[in-house]
């Protein structure tokens, strides 16, 4: 399980993008994050995997404390955190297969890499996991032939290809029209159940995450002002997140049950954690 | 779409070449050429060894640089010979240019003037300014007058040249416009056509005479006068101290050339 | 109102401004022309003797061409190495020259030096150079190609590196890859257009340099077409002029086609 406690980010130009964020992430939950552009949503999904250096706080993934491994051991633990991204981020020049292999880059010693050798199981599962985000027999197209949805299905092969702890994804719909967007948050759906992994998903559209998310976390000037299931989702809190408004009693009661409500779920994944293990 | 197999698939890098065997025989071929290249430069660990200490001694006769009195008018002398030259070259280079772009276009000349326009502007592109200017020596002598026709030659294919694309691809409807007027021939072209083009001249002018100043400092090397005649001299007369600080002397001028260059195309545009 | 007001006394200003710079153009022509003290006589005399030239040279030695075969191929093989030498050593200097992986400050003002010195020397000066260094010979003229070249390669690799995508090294982190494999998978594969596009552009530029880099005794065919001049053997010298004209040709061709060839 992820858990991550008081994290803070604060830029060289004195910016404070998060200001002491916590949360858990188990199981094969899909946890989305929302707020409003400049909330620190990215920031924050960045510094998990410290794409992004943290300033302060601490990143837990499956008791491996992440913040405060050498540049070896980061590197490690970034094989277990598949990152899918808002501009998919593929190797625009090179194959749909290259750019899936690369997903076992962590695990392939540097002069394998350097003559492009990869193991005939990591092929082999490249190809099943192509098949299996729909782009079976696409393997040597280059990727800058491909259209905004089958780029994005090509960065969750990659990403997925790290047989990876918990997906981090960051914005994936931001770039993709509205149809493809579902079909890939259906994907992603899909693939923490059947993999039984959980995703943290950072995500403009709020409609979507009230759809696809089993929890919503509201960040809003790099604090966490809403944490619940969608249904907790009221018109109150979407007002907290998105303008502020500040209702007093009913935020703190609504921070301190999602915490609790977060501690007790918690338990039941831990088992299903060790149970894959 | 998915059809799991027993067997595991293979999976190779689509080649930009026809197939794998054609890579390596073309990967094949760039390696037995460099290394035949390289074979036939013969250098043995003696020479690096002797070429290293004689690089070593050349960097520190260096310093300080060479500047006695008479050898500072030398420098002065061929320096302001060359940019002279480089002045004139560039003027000259594209006045001529003008009429030969003329030549050159192909929506305006006859064929037989069109194939001789073609064929200055190649000439000129496809020839070294030093086998230009080696062979201008021999036909008017020794001197700055032959680095002027040799830059000046230079300077018309690549004028030419461009004025020449400019012409081609020209508002039809200015030059009738101009001829409806009554004018003749000469006059359609030069009211009709070389308004159109004026303001890049102006700023290939400025570009060309930094790329002149550059050729000014070297046709000396073969007698084209300029600096370069003083260099190819202490050169001859194994007066390595001078020969560096004359090379020194060359840097300065063309990064000044090139800023001056730079910045006044900045500011025209 | 104001506007036409302004633009009233803008355009005099403008017509003075420019006169001033006419004027100094003419002056500065008169003044270099003057500098150059050329004897008229030679100035009238010049078509005369250029048609003689051309007489003299024509017709082309056609037997002497299988002897300078060699000598072009040696032109060839000078450009070649002394491409495929600056582009190795352009590498580093362009990772230090671009802004986004120089090291430190220092390292970026060494990059820019190197690139910015290297580009202000000609190539024929470089092959004296290397003449003084290694002696005459074709060791001196790869020298020189390569040298001059460095400048130039650097300076648009540093420019195609400055140019990448940092998402898709992020991504490419992101999976674990240590830096060498981020430099392969992420860096390589964006900036290899640019680099083949470089080498080619450059080695094409080379093939001519490398044709004259003999007239100081570096090499290649420039030192049988110093031979057939200083012998006034006319013929000689346009069937060299000639096969140059070939070989440039052929390599402006060739490095077209490669150009293409890579998207």
């Amino acid at each position: 399980m992820l858990s991550v406690t008081d994290l803070q980010k604060t830029y060289d130009t004195g910016d404070e993008a998060l200001k002491g964020v916590s949360m858990d992430v188990t199981g094969n939950e899909m946890v989305a994050v929302i707020g409003p552009s400049g909330a620190g949503k990215s920031t924050f999904i960045r510094c998990i995997n410290r794409l992004t250096e943290p300033t302060g706080g601490s990143v837990e993934l499956d008791g491996v404390e992440v913040t405060g491994l050498s540049k070896k051991e980061l590197r490690n633990a970034r094989r277990d955190m598949g990152m899918i991204f808002q501009e998919f981020n593929l190797i625009e020049r090179l194959t749909v297969m290259e750019n899936v292999l690369s997903g076992r880059l962590g695990y392939v010693s540097t002069w394998k890499a350097f003559r492009r050798v990869f193991a005939g199981d990591d092929i082999e599962r490249a190809y099943e996991v192509l098949d299996r985000v729909g782009l079976g027999g696409h393997e040597n197209d280059r990727a800058d032939e491909l259209s905004g949805g089958q780029r994005q299905r090509v960065g969750i092969a990659r990403a997925i290809l790290q047989r990876p702890k918990i997906l981090l994804v960051d914005e994936p719909t931001s770039s993709l029209d509205p149809e493809t967007s579902r079909e890939v948050m259906d994907l992603l759906t899909e693939i923490a159940a059947e993999d039984d992994i959980p995703v943290l998903i950072n995500i403009h559209e709020v409609d979507l995450a009230e759809e696809y998310a089993d929890r919503i976390v509201g960040l809003r000037d790099g604090q966490k002002v809403f944490e619940g299931t969608p249904a907790d989702l009221d018109e109150s809190a979407r007002g907290q997140i998105y303008r502020g408004e500040e209702i007093p009693d009913l935020t703190t009661g609504a921070q301190q049950s999602a915490v609790v409500e977060e501690t007790a779920g918690s338990t039941p994944t831990d088992e299903g954690e060790t149970r894959r293990g | 779409m998915a059809t799991k197999q027993e067997e595991r698939r293979e999976w190779s890098r689509p080649t930009a070449f026809y197939n794998h065997y054609v890579k390596w025989a073309v990967y094949a071929v760039i390696a037995v050429f460099l290394l035949w290249s390289a074979w036939n430069m013969r250098i043995s660990y003696a020479r690096v060894v002797e070429g290293w200490n004689s690089g070593a001694g050349l960097v520190t006769s260096m310093f300080p640089p060479e500047l006695t009195p008479f050898k500072t008018d030398l420098l002065i002398e061929g320096m302001v010979e060359s940019i002279a030259m480089s002045v004139v070259a560039t003027i000259i280079g594209a006045v001529i240019s003008i009429p030969v772009a003329f030549m050159a276009a192909e929506n305006i000349a006859p064929r037989p003037v069109y194939w001789v326009g073609r064929g200055l502007i190649t000439v000129s592109r496809a020839f070294h300014e030093l086998i230009i200017a080696i062979i201008v020596v021999k036909a008017v002598g020794i001197g700055a007058l032959a680095g002027v026709i040799a830059l000046t030659y230079k300077t018309l294919g690549f004028f030419a040249k461009l004025l020449a694309e400019e012409i081609e691809d020209i508002d039809e409807g200015q030059m009738e416009a101009v001829e409806a007027t009554g004018a003749n021939g000469i006059q359609t072209m030069l009211f009709g056509v070389v308004p159109q083009v004026m303001p890049r001249i102006v700023g290939l002018s400025i570009y060309r005479w930094d790329i002149n100043i550059r050729h000014s400092t070297i046709v000396g090397i073969v007698g084209a006068g300029g600096i370069g005649s003083t260099l190819i001299n202490s050169f001859d007369k194994y007066d390595y101290d001078f020969f560096m600080t004359i090379v020194l002397a060359i840097v300065a001028v063309v990064i000044v050339g090139e800023l001056v260059s730079t910045y006044v195309r900045g500011r025209i545009q | 109102m104001t506007d036409y007001e302004t633009w009233e006394r803008r355009t005099p200003r403008q017509r003075i401004v420019r006169y001033v710079l006419t004027l100094l153009l003419v002056v500065a022509a008169v003044a270099s022309w003057r500098a150059l003290n050329v004897r008229y006589n030679y100035l009238g005399s010049a078509p005369t003797e250029f048609m003689d030239l051309v007489n003299r040279m024509y017709p082309p030695a056609v037997g002497y061409s299988t002897e300078i075969v060699s000598p072009l191929i040696e032109t060839v093989h000078i450009a070649v190495l002394g491409t495929a030498l600056a582009v190795m050593l352009s590498v580093p200097v362009a990772l230090l020259g671009a802004t986004n992986t120089t090291p430190n400050k220092l390292g970026f003002a060494v990059g820019k030096f190197i690139i910015s010195f290297t580009r202000s020397v000609n190539v024929i000066i470089w092959a004296l150079v290397f003449v003084i260094i290694f002696g005459s010979g074709t060791l001196a003229g790869v020298l020189a190609v390569a040298v001059r070249s460095i400048g130039f390669c650097s300076k648009l690799i540093a420019e195609a590196i400055e140019e990448i995508d940092p998402g898709q090294v992020e991504a490419i982190k992101a999976t674990g890859a240590n830096s060498v494999e981020t430099a392969i998978y992420a860096i390589a594969p964006q900036i290899k257009p640019a680099f083949i596009g470089v080498s080619t552009y450059r080695w094409d530029i080379n093939v001519r340099a490398s044709t004259i880099i003999g007239f100081v005794g570096a090499g290649g065919i420039g030192v049988e077409l110093n031979t057939a001049i200083n012998f006034f053997q006319w013929q000689r010298v346009l069937t060299i002029l000639l096969a140059i004209l070939g070989i440039v040709i052929f390599s402006e061709f060739v490095s077209a086609y490669l150009r293409r060839k890579v998207r």
